[in-house]
């Protein structure tokens, strides 16, 4: 992940901020430049709750290079009210564990090192409540 | 009235043995277990550090003080294991709580002190009326050399103080530091382990400062040991905390609430910060708590709270220390997954 893409992201990675419709009151996350529901341009910014339930997850094996050693992890869609669904890795939690339904809370980790030299990128991921 | 008017801890859910690493390196458990009073250790998973702890500590703070976070002028993180060489810690966590722009930021290092006096720090700012609120934290995730006594206790935790003039939970009564240049721990630069002077970190270093700051701070306040609910002292192992604290005068029922390390290990800056959270979490209105911290190199920062009417309304709305300490989610590993977890296996390309 480069430096720049990271730094424009922040406010979602570390803050779940998202943007909520001034017109008709749907919540987008990430924020997008015009609401789908209604086509108006004008947000107020709100963030999402930091709580949520597992709606469908996978086990990634056969990871990309840079989560080589974490393989086997899983990776959820959550639902976080609002109509919002996230995709991130759940942590603390043995693949075994896993169910659709289960409730979790995203807490802030470590999400990818740029080798040995590059940045840490930091952001959620959900864990068991 | 000056003090702490949210606090919070994190520790990781991982756990080690002391069982599990005697047995690689052919040492003997049960005399370990006796001489370290210590039975098992936290460990941080590969995505966990001082940052991550550090910004979960925090939000737990902020659950009890129910703030606004931008009102926070100074965020001050004390570690010895600050993720970046070069980048500050605070910066992140500014970042993820929601702090920025308007904040001033440094990360502490004083050996296992740093996060003592980043909770000094920003106490002193709020009494100077220099800003609203200011934020300490003390967070650690150590490593001793393979094999080496440090490795048995060297551990993982954080905890967050956030202080303020309004609506205060402890009022900071007092405080005094105390320090001497006093080698007994040390690591040079581009060293992966830390060095130390072995039997030489307990009397010169760990007791007589720990000793001469405890002293100090009872004259300057005129009270006696008798007069406190709970003290903390900072803990290495289990066995250094309870003896300077008898030493001093103090009883165990005062020194148990605040004593983690036999099942939490030496969080380093973390240590008698999230001891002191764990008495927060049932002291009671006009409770009186001693904390003294020790960092080798050598110093001590002592602080003298109190207790206030508020304080047992917030005490449940972030989770007890030591309900993070004794979850039933712990998990423990294994040597070979411990190694891994904390970087200690050479990969090739490396
Ligand atoms: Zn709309």
């Amino acid at each position: 992940m480069s430096a720049p893409k990271y730094w424009r992201e922040m406010a979602q990675r570390y803050r779940f901020e998202a943007a909520k419709c001034k017109k008709c009151g749907k919540v987008l996350f990430p924020p997008r430049l015009a609401c789908p529901a209604c086509k108006s341009r004008e947000f107020e910014n709100t963030r999402i709750n930091d709580k949520g339930t597992i709606e469908t997850y996978t086990i990634v094996r056969i990871p990309p290079s840079q989560f080589t050693d974490e393989a086997p992890y899983p990776v959820a869609i959550v639902n976080m009210g609002d109509n919002i669904r996230i995709l991130c890795q759940v942590a603390d939690c043995e693949p075994e564990e896993l169910k659709i339904g289960m409730p979790v809370r995203l807490e802030f980790r470590k999400i990818q090192q740029e080798g040995k030299s590059g940045i840490l990128a930091y952001g959620y991921k959900c864990v068991p409540e | 009235m000056v003090g702490i008017v949210g606090y919070g801890a994190y520790i990781p859910r991982n756990r080690i043995k002391v069982e599990e690493i005697a047995k690689v390196w052919g040492a003997d458990a049960p005399s370990y277990k006796r001489g370290l009073q210590l039975r098992e250790k936290s460990v941080p998973s590969p995505d966990q550090d001082t940052i991550t702890m550090s910004v979960e500590a925090t939000k737990n703070a902020l659950k009890r003080a129910g703030i606004d976070p931008k009102d926070i002028g100074a965020v001050y993180i004390g570690s010895e294991s600050h993720p970046y060489a070069v980048k500050p810690s605070g910066t992140v966590l500014a970042e993820a709580i929601g702090a920025t722009p308007d904040c001033h930021c440094a990360d502490y290092e004083f050996a296992c002190k740093a996060g003592s006096e980043g909770m000094f720090v920003a106490m002193s700012l709020v009494k100077a009326g220099e800003m609203k609120y200011a934020l300490g934290i003390g967070a650690d995730t150590s490593q001793g050399a393979p094999g080496d006594a440090l490795e048995y206790s060297a551990s993982a935790g954080a905890a967050a103080f956030i202080f303020g003039k309004q609506n205060v939970l402890a009022e900071c009564l007092y405080t005094h530091s105390w320090m001497t240049d006093t080698p007994d721990f040390w690591r040079r630069e581009h060293q992966f382990y830390p060095s130390h002077g072995g039997r030489f970190t307990g009397e010169p270093a760990y007791f007589r400062t720990i000793m001469g700051c405890a002293k100090a701070l009872l004259e300057k306040s005129k009270m006696k040991p008798e007069d406190f609910a709970y003290a903390v002292f900072h803990q290495p192992n289990g066995k250094f905390p309870m003896t300077v604290g008898k030493r001093i005068g103090f009883k165990t029922e005062q020194m148990e609430q605040g004593w983690l390390c036999p099942t939490l290990g030496n969080t380093y800056s973390g240590a008698s910060p999230i001891g002191l959270t764990s008495i927060l979490d049932v002291a009671k209105p006009g409770d009186l708590i001693f904390m003294v911290s020790y960092g080798s190199g050598a110093g001590s920062d002592g602080f003298i709270f109190k207790a206030t009417d508020r304080l047992p309304g917030v005490q449940n709305r972030a989770v007890h220390t030591r309900a993070m300490l004794d979850s039933e989610r712990r998990k423990y590993l294994d040597y070979g997954t411990y190694t891994k977890f904390r970087g200690k296996i050479k990969l090739r390309g490396e």
